[in-house]
């Protein structure tokens, strides 16, 4: 919460001190409706003549949408309202997802002499963050932080969280912080009654209200909406193993510091994808990386961390044995509020195609295989189609617990081939660039991000990963070479087609 | 059935003299159309006036009880046309739809009714889809107003205000013997406020009765000598009838002091635009009294000459408050004043902009900037000299990411569109052709898919010059809704007398789902007064298109692909047409959820669907997502240092509508998608098999668990 009492009102309009003006940003479907509704009759109940303006039409359809509600004081006659909010205009501004908020300050409804901008934290994703290969997600620190300098006063928390524990909605919880931020002039109780006189969903709106009024009034530890997940580090087995494992874990523990965390989450990683000895390989294999690296060891984290990502690739085997893991069952019960009197089914989409089946045979047959076309489209036709698997029946189960217990055959697999001359072709490549360029070799390692997905989705970025690698290539001598190979990878993630890398690449074959 | 239930407040539309209305503005004109005796009353939905439809639907048993017609019109011009009962009977007749487009369609019906002229009062309400929120071509409805002769009106934004222009308009038009438009800014229509109703009036002469008593009269026909006649009668009669009425009714209105260097004209619709203005600037209070003239034009077509140079008189400088363009009202008061060979300065656009919404800041900086000129010294210090430090607010305009419309979670249009894309994929870019509904939205990321449209209807006839084809065929696409309006006569007749080797398709949602879910021809509900559950294909057979594909699943992603594949690179000759049929989720949700909730209640076994991702099998590419743009699929971040990129997430507002499954299968993009489908009031023997398969599953995972390093997964 901000407040900024040493700044002074631009124009103060004694004739319109009895206005209150209250705009709402809302994203279609979250209810802004409703809350308009409340506030009016809120009004209206208690003795203020009210008058409430929307924008219906397609911006309903999950666009943002804003509703407008101005009251004054019922005395004298009708007061003429606005039917718009009017950039520096606002008292109170309710936004019902943070991005909104960020929209309410760049239209000029948020401004620090009068605007109490009250807004839920949480993040409901535009399709233009969504679709980005990569990270798009827009930075929801920057509009808090924009929000404490344009408003007079800020409540923020995750209303839409504390809506939904309630299993209410969000124009309830934020009717609460608006009671709380008593820039409204009637009691707690008074918008209660305009719950209790809407008629639906009257219970758990008026206790969404209560855990909203709560928030806004108390404050939240957190305001940023966490989306991330804490990952439990406990690990279990039997005792042999567990000795092995520590012994592994004594192993990461001398590594400097800034490697052993990741590390050891590699090291997690890798275990959990083969075996044990896996485990070591991979340990060995980043020693060989350490004995070339020095302090800050920028090289050995990011080597950490994609060696990892690279040795536990995502094959079948992997995809089956996470999908017949219990803890999975019981993760999924709970997410889909599944109890005790209920059933689940879950139900698994697979399409496997010639490729995914010959990557399991034998590394030598499984080449030979891949080369014969005709035998490639024999298989097609045996196999490439979608099949869907109920991994609570007995059939569905057993196949894919089959396959998730194939990890000894893995290492013999055409995958596993493919995949390791991969890996040592691209640490070779990175370990070249070494000597005459650190931060180069760093990022190359780290282009390593670019590989991921399933079929196309992976030959995919199997090219981009190749088109970025080869571009560096070109470049490898030039003094800014890092930078420009941070900018190939992080161009090759902004888009699907590699547009964007095609503009980088060709920026590059300019220089020459 | 509609989107939005007005069955409550329809109970409103029966109060009598003094009681007081409360609600919102498409229910007061509602009202004030029963206060005036209205016979029949008619439209097409499209916003801001879709809701007024659908009350009008929702109150149709009253309508019924009180002698008064109601017709659900296939169009904007079906609409229009329904107004000739007023040309020879007395009865009021009032249609709605929205403008311009609207009035686009019904011009041909409203330009006949025009210079036919009408005996009984005819209203035209026409919701100005202008300025944010609008979903349209931005232009004016103005200048049909002004070239087929027809009255506008544009009232204060006030419920008393609109509602006396309903009734005002009703005599204005019988007056005069014209059609009147009422037109309505979009907050207006959803503007809420109160005024004191009247009783509501049977009509004088109900439409059955006209029916038992026919008239006609050869000299209304639009025919020559007759038409001749019908343009000297508007110009010579009734014209300066309307004038004098105007005049006499005081329709348009003037606040303010008489005497003062300058005045203020102002359409009645941005009145409380203006007023707010001048109470920032300190030159109002809040109840608009104020110390500048202001000359409100209810009535902006026709002008009123004497009037306004009454107004003019003695004043130095008039401001003129007209939004949007071309500035049709500031050009004809220009014109009064130069014939007047009057001295008074005219100010309007260039002060005001000339293309866009008067927003609060466009207002407020426009009448300051007038204020400047005409008259400075009444304007307050603190804007003659502005000297505060504003903080330098953070520019979020690089960070906050724009959020155009979308399809619903859940939408049966979204696995079209993804089999589009995917064939896309396959068989490269191809010429499409988009019409008006949901399905635009298509043409936005993720899909791209269409890049024009030439409004409701005539999506397939927008690609009539490909019609003869080529090594790839045109696509076109159009809703049901559009189809039933103008597409089957103008699109679909287009394709087959021409021989078009075009491919177009259908959706059908089973309403008029942009508009908030009216029933047309082929919805599957029944409707007590509508005749519904005519399917589409039927149509298209009847007009000899046989290469016809009706798909009923649309979320089965693989046959729509395969579908549209099949229609793309087909040998039959001839236009190909795909219909594919699913519920509009929305409507779907809305019927279903009560149904399922109390069959829990009542221990009848339900599936409840919902899709989930494994997190540890998505690698964050999106790919899924570009494919979907669902509002459900989402992403999270997860708190792994192995991990760059945020994996796929759905959230709980998912509807398990099986697009996710069905495209992670067609496109082949990858497994961590799961439905799990939570049964509630389980068979005995579903639990006890149940039971047995978990015992198994349970000692096999045990079993392997205990022969491995379990890592603590994610709590």
């Amino acid at each position: 919460m901000t407040l900024h009492p040493t700044f002074d009102p631009v124009l103060q309009d004694p004739q319109l001190d009895g206005i209150i003006k209250l705009a709402i940003l809302a994203v279609g479907g979250q209810g802004g409706g409703v809350l308009t509704g409340w506030i009016e009759d809120l009004a209206r109940a208690n003795g203020y003549a009210a008058q409430a303006t929307s924008v219906a039409g397609v911006a309903q359809r999950t666009g943002a949408t804003v509703y407008y509600v101005e009251m004054a004081p019922a005395a004298k006659g009708s007061p003429v309202f606005s039917l718009m909010p009017a950039a520096g205009d606002v008292d109170i501004m309710i936004t019902a997802e943070l991005m909104e908020a960020g929209r309410a300050i760049i239209r000029g409804f948020v401004t620090p002499d009068r605007t109490t901008l009250i807004t839920s934290t949480h993040r409901s994703l535009a399709v233009s963050e969504k679709t980005v290969p990569g990270d798009g997600i827009a930075n929801g620190a920057e509009v808090l932080a924009a929000a404490d300098i344009a408003a007079r006063r800020v409540i923020a928390a995750d209303f839409d969280a504390l809506a939904i524990a309630q299993g209410s909605v969000i124009s309830a919880s934020l009717f609460g912080a608006l009671a709380a931020s008593e820039t409204l002039p009637f009691p707690r109780e008074a918008f209660q009654t305009a719950i209790a006189k809407g008629g639906k969903g009257v219970e758990p709106s008026l206790n969404a209200f209560a855990a909203g009024f709560q928030a806004a009034r108390d404050g939240v530890q957190n305001p940023v909406a966490s989306t991330t997940l804490p990952r439990g580090e406990e690990v279990t087995g039997p005792a042999k193993l567990l000795f092995e494992w520590s012994t592994l874990v004594a192993r990461t523990n001398r590594l400097p510091e800034p490697v052993a965390d990741v590390a050891r989450a590699g090291l997690r990683k890798v275990v959990d994808f083969q075996t044990l000895a896996y485990g070591r390989a991979y340990l060995d294999r980043l020693d060989q990386i350490l004995t070339q690296d020095r302090a800050p060891f920028d090289l050995s984290r990011a080597a950490a961390k994609h060696i990892a990502n690279a040795m536990a690739y995502d094959d079948i085997i992997r995809v089956a044995d996470e999908k017949t893991r219990a803890a999975r069952m019981t993760r999924i019960a709970g997410e889909m509020g599944a109890k005790d009197q209920h059933l689940l089914h879950v139900t698994e989409f697979f399409h496997p195609r010639a490729e995914e089946i010959v990557s399991l045979l034998p590394a030598r047959m499984g080449a030979r295989w891949a080369a014969n076309p005709r035998r490639m489209a024999l298989i097609d036709r045996l196999f490439n189609k979608g099949r869907r698997l109920r991994t609570d029946s007995l059939r569905g189960f057993l196949s894919l617990h089959v396959l998730g217990g194939m990890k000894g055959w893995r290492l013999k697999s055409l995958r596993h081939a493919t995949e390791i001359a991969h890996l040592e072709a691209w640490l070779a490549t990175a370990l070249t660039y070494l000597p005459q360029n650190y931060d180069l070799a760093v990022e190359v390692i780290r282009c390593r991000r670019l590989i991921k997905g399933y079929s196309d989705t992976h030959a995919r970025g199997r090219s981009k990963f190749d088109r970025v690698l080869a571009a560096i290539a070109e470049i490898k001598d030039r003094e800014d070479a890092a930078d420009w190979a941070r900018r190939l990878r992080e161009s090759a993630l902004k888009d699907e087609e590699g547009k964007a890398l095609d503009g980088a690449i060709a920026t590059i074959r300019s220089f020459a | 059935m509609a989107e939005r239930s007005f069955k409550a407040q329809v109970e409103d539309l029966k109060l009598g003299a003094g009681q007081t209305f409360t609600g919102e503005g498409i229910l007061a004109i509602t009202k004030a159309l029963l206060e005036s005796g209205v016979g029949y009353v008619g439209g097409y939905q499209g916003a801001p006036i879709s809701h007024l439809m659908d009350v009008l639907a929702d109150a149709e048993d009253l309508l019924t009880d009180l002698g008064v017609r109601y017709e659900a019109n296939a169009n904007e011009a079906a609409a229009a046309a329904m107004l000739a009962a007023s040309v020879h009977y007395p009865i009021r007749g009032a249609v709605t739809f929205k403008g311009p487009v609207g009035v686009n369609v019904a011009s041909d019906a409203l330009a006949n009714l025009s210079s036919s002229g009408v005996t009984g009062g005819a209203l035209v309400i026409v919701g100005e889809d202008y300025g944010e929120g609008s979903s349209i071509m931005q232009e004016r409805t103005h200048p049909f107003a002004m070239k087929a002769q027809m009255w506008l009106l544009d009232p204060r934004p006030n419920l008393p205000s609109i509602v006396k222009a309903v009734s005002d308009g009703f005599d204005l038009s019988e007056a005069s013997n014209t059609p009147v438009m009422l037109m309505v800014r979009i907050r207006s229509c959803h503007v809420t406020g109160s005024f004191t109703a009247r009783d509501n009036q049977r009509p004088k002469l109900t439409v059955r009765d006209a029916l038992s008593n026919p008239r006609s009269d050869f000299n209304r026909v639009v025919l020559p000598p007759m038409s001749f006649a019908h343009e000297q009668d508007k110009v010579k009669n009734r014209w300066p009838a309307a004038e004098a009425f105007i005049r006499e009714r005081g329709l348009n209105e003037h606040f303010g002091p008489n005497d003062a260097p300058l005045g203020i004209v102002v359409q009645g619709g941005m009145y409380n635009g203006l007023i707010r203005a001048l109470q920032r600037l300190g030159l109002a209070d809040i109840y608009g009294a104020t110390e500048v003239p202001i000359y409100v034009l209810n009535v902006t077509y026709p002008l009123i000459s004497a009037e306004f140079l009454e107004f003019c008189e003695g004043k130095d400088h008039v401001l003129i408050v007209e939004e949007g363009q071309p500035e049709f009202i500031e050009t004809q008061l220009g014109s009064f004043l130069y014939r007047a060979e009057s001295r008074t300065k005219l100010h309007g656009k260039g002060l005001f902009p000339m293309a866009g919404e008067y927003t609060g800041a466009v207002m407020l900086t426009a009448v300051e900037g007038f204020l400047k000129q005409a008259a400075p010294h009444m304007l307050p210090a603190a804007v003659r000299a502005p000297n505060v430090d504003r903080p330098a607010i953070p520019d979020l305009t690089k960070t906050v990411p724009i959020r155009p419309p979308g399809f619903c979670t859940g939408c049966p249009e979204r696995p079209i569109f993804a089999a589009m894309k995917l064939v896309e994929k396959e068989l490269g870019k191809h010429q499409i052709a988009a019409d008006i509904g949901c399905h635009l939205f298509a043409s936005l990321p993720p899909f791209e898919i269409g890049g024009a449209t030439m409004g409701y209807g005539l999506g397939p006839a927008a690609n009539g010059a490909f019609d003869g084809g080529g090594e790839k065929r045109p696509v076109a696409i159009i809703g049901d809704g559009g189809f039933w309006h103008n597409g089957l006569s103008s699109s679909f007749t287009n394709m087959a007398f021409n021989k078009s080797d075009g491919v177009a398709i259908i959706v059908d949602n089973y309403y008029s789902a942009a508009t908030g879910g009216q029933d047309i021809m082929s919805s599957r509900a029944d409707n007590a007064t509508k005749a519904t559950k005519n399917p589409i294909s039927k149509a298209l057979n009847g007009i000899g298109i046989t290469w016809v594909r009706q798909i009923d699943r649309t979320y089965d992603v693989a046959k729509m692909r395969d579908t549209i594949r099949e229609a793309l690179t087909t040998p039959t000759k001839g236009p190909k047409v795909i219909v594919a049929s699913s519920e509009c989720m929305l409507n779907k949700q809305r019927r279903e959820k009560p149904l399922t909730q109390a069959a829990i209640k009542e221990g009848r076994r339900v599936e409840a669907p919902r899709f989930g991702i494994d997190e540890s099998i998505c690698t964050g590419d999106h790919a899924c997502i570009r494919l979907s743009g669902c509002p459900s699929l989402s992403l999270k971040r997860l708190d792994d240092p192995l991990r760059d990129d945020p994996v796929a997430s759905i959230d709980q507002s998912c509807v398990g509508c099986g697009n996710c499954g069905e495209v992670a299968d067609a496109a082949i993009l990858c497994p961590s998608f799961y439905r799990a489908d939570v049964i509630h009031n389980p068979t005995r023997w579903e639990r006890t098999l149940a039971r047995f398969r978990t015992r198994i599953i349970s000692w096999l995972q045990t079993r392997r668990d205990g022969r491995r390093l379990a890592f603590g997964a994610a709590e």
